[in-house]
């Protein structure tokens, strides 16, 4: 926690600036931790639902039935939006810095879709049902930044 | 079950970027509360609080809090990280508990001190999706758009549902944003984050307010026409956005089931929707039909979105309208989370 500049008198009040961050280390479980380590050598992994449906990102219990879920199915680096949103002005720390979309993205032989970035660049490029592929990062450390993004699919909608 | 009901209300003008402490912001509210229902303190046999740490940038930043009710002579209270409307459902269940007659239930959001969208994404798994910093107006838009892409909205329906609130917010002292504006002209705005303008989503504004509780003989004593709680139940989703049906709120509808909404009529219901196209999930999902219910009357959160205290703001509303004779039923609702992953429903009846 730290001040950041002095602060200033506001009317009557005395206001004076405060930015707080707390950075610690997470233990991830053993569920992510798998996750995590195969992001970093450029696999992604999903965990079966009791219903039968992946989830990439795995599922570390069942999210109707509570179930722990251990069965693991390796899904690939390709998928397909099924809804998405448009930031237009990019905010600190997003995945991108130029205009973007969110997506969420079934991977392909995955069947719940993930939150994360498109690098479609122009709004008119991207809708749902786009083809979109992984861009991993260059330097991957366990994280979902791992993924620096994805890109659209060549032809993927013109 | 004893009879609970809601006896008195006060909430703040929404005001944007305050100096305000919170304890400043919240002790003209209890003040007036407890004046307007004619209690003296050492009948509140429970206070119960609602908040958020991370607007004021301080952990425990709920005991300062304390100062705006007074701890001395010795008090019962008790704080959830939550928004106000989640305090009334805990104090509710002391009452119900029979340890207490009486319980003052306040909330207050500095919502617009620091980057709300922003610390509000803290709210989201924080291993998959928070690093990536979304925001909530963002995952609110990839909820809009699902809406969108299924048709269980349009975007002239969304902007209806702005131009109504903005509409009805010109005669509440509360509200911050109003005016009148036709949908052609909201239709015509930029998108912020599309599908979502600016209009489609909650006004963050500083606000706080406060209820009274009361059971039984209490509640008769203290109120002409107390606002009696005749069910209240609240649901969860799944954090996993892409896990939800988010076209529909399941957890809306089970909660609105186990309150009973749909038992007889509604004639007013506040629904706690800081988005557009969630007011329209919501009614959908409570089983609310616009053509015989009122829809949030005062505006609801579009017109002023005090965090952690514009759910405990519909029960204040919904409340008024039962006390005002203008209602004998209504139902109030709150959300939190990204899109409308949690959910309480209420429903309240005059006698």
């Amino acid at each position: 926690m730290s001040a950041q500049s002095i602060g200033a008198l506001s009317g009557d009040s005395f206001v004076a600036p405060l930015e707080v961050a707390y950075p610690y280390k997470r233990t991830v479980g053993t569920t992510l931790s798998r996750f995590f380590n195969s992001m970093i050598e450029g696999r992604l992994e999903g965990t079966r639902g009791s219903d039968g449906k992946v989830y990439c990102p795995p599922a570390e219990f069942d999210p109707i039935t509570g179930a722990a879920l251990t069965e693991w199915v390796t899904v690939g680096d390709e998928g397909t939006v099924s809804t998405w949103a448009w930031q237009s002005e990019p905010q600190p720390d997003q995945p991108l810095d130029r205009p973007f979309a969110w997506a969420l993205i079934t991977l392909d032989g995955a069947d719940v879709p993930m939150l994360h970035a498109v690098d479609a660049g122009s709004i008119d490029r991207i809708g749902t049902g786009t083809r979109v592929k992984v861009r991993w990062a260059a330097d991957r450390t366990g994280g979902i930044t791992d993924i620096a993004c994805f890109d659209l699919l060549e032809g993927a909608r013109a | 079950m004893r009879d609970v009901a809601i006896v008195g209300t006060a909430q703040r003008p929404s005001q944007v970027e305050t100096n305000l402490t919170s304890v400043e912001l919240i002790l003209p509210v209890i003040d007036e509360v407890i004046t307007k229902v004619g209690i003296d303190r050492s009948e509140i046999g429970f206070w119960c609080h609602g908040s958020c740490d991370y607007m004021s940038g301080q952990p425990f930043s709920f005991v300062a809090a304390v100062d705006a009710i007074g701890a001395w002579p010795p008090i019962v209270e008790s704080h959830v990280e939550a928004d106000g409307a989640l305090a009334l459902y805990e104090a509710w269940v002391k009452i119900q508990t029979g340890e207490c007659d009486i319980a003052v239930v306040f909330s207050n959001g500095k919502t617009t001190s620091g980057p709300i969208d922003r610390i509000l994404t803290l709210q989201a798994d924080p291993y998959t999706v928070a690093p990536l910093w979304p925001g909530f107006d963002a995952m609110s838009a990839l909820q809009a758009q699902a809406c969108l892409d299924s048709g269980v909205v349009t975007e002239r329906a969304m902007a209806e549902v702005a131009s109504r609130s903005l509409a009805d917010a010109k005669t509440n002292a509360i509200a911050y944003a109003k005016g009148d504006h036709s949908v052609d002209e909201l239709l015509a705005r930029p998108y912020t984050v599309a599908p979502l303008r600016a209009h489609d989503c909650g006004l963050p504004v500083d606000g706080a307010n406060a209820v009274v509780l009361a059971a039984g003989d209490a509640a008769r004593r203290l109120a002409k026409r107390p606002a009696w709680i005749r069910g209240i139940d609240h649901r969860i989703d799944t954090q996993r956005l892409g896990a939800r049906d988010l076209t529909e709120s399941n957890s809306a509808r089970v909660a609105a089931q186990h309150a009973g909404v749909g038992r007889d009529k509604v004639d007013v219901a506040e629904l706690h929707a800081p988005y557009t196209h969630q007011e329209l999930l919501l009614r959908s999902a409570v089983g609310l039909d616009a053509n015989k219910t009122r829809i949030n009357p005062s505006g609801g959160a579009l017109v002023a979105n005090p965090a952690m205290a514009a759910g405990l703001a519909r029960f204040a509303e919904a409340a008024e309208a039962i006390f005002a004779g203008g209602a004998d039923r209504a139902v109030a609702h709150c959300t939190s989370g990204p899109c409308l992953q949690q959910n309480l429903v209420c429903v309240m009846e005059g006698e």
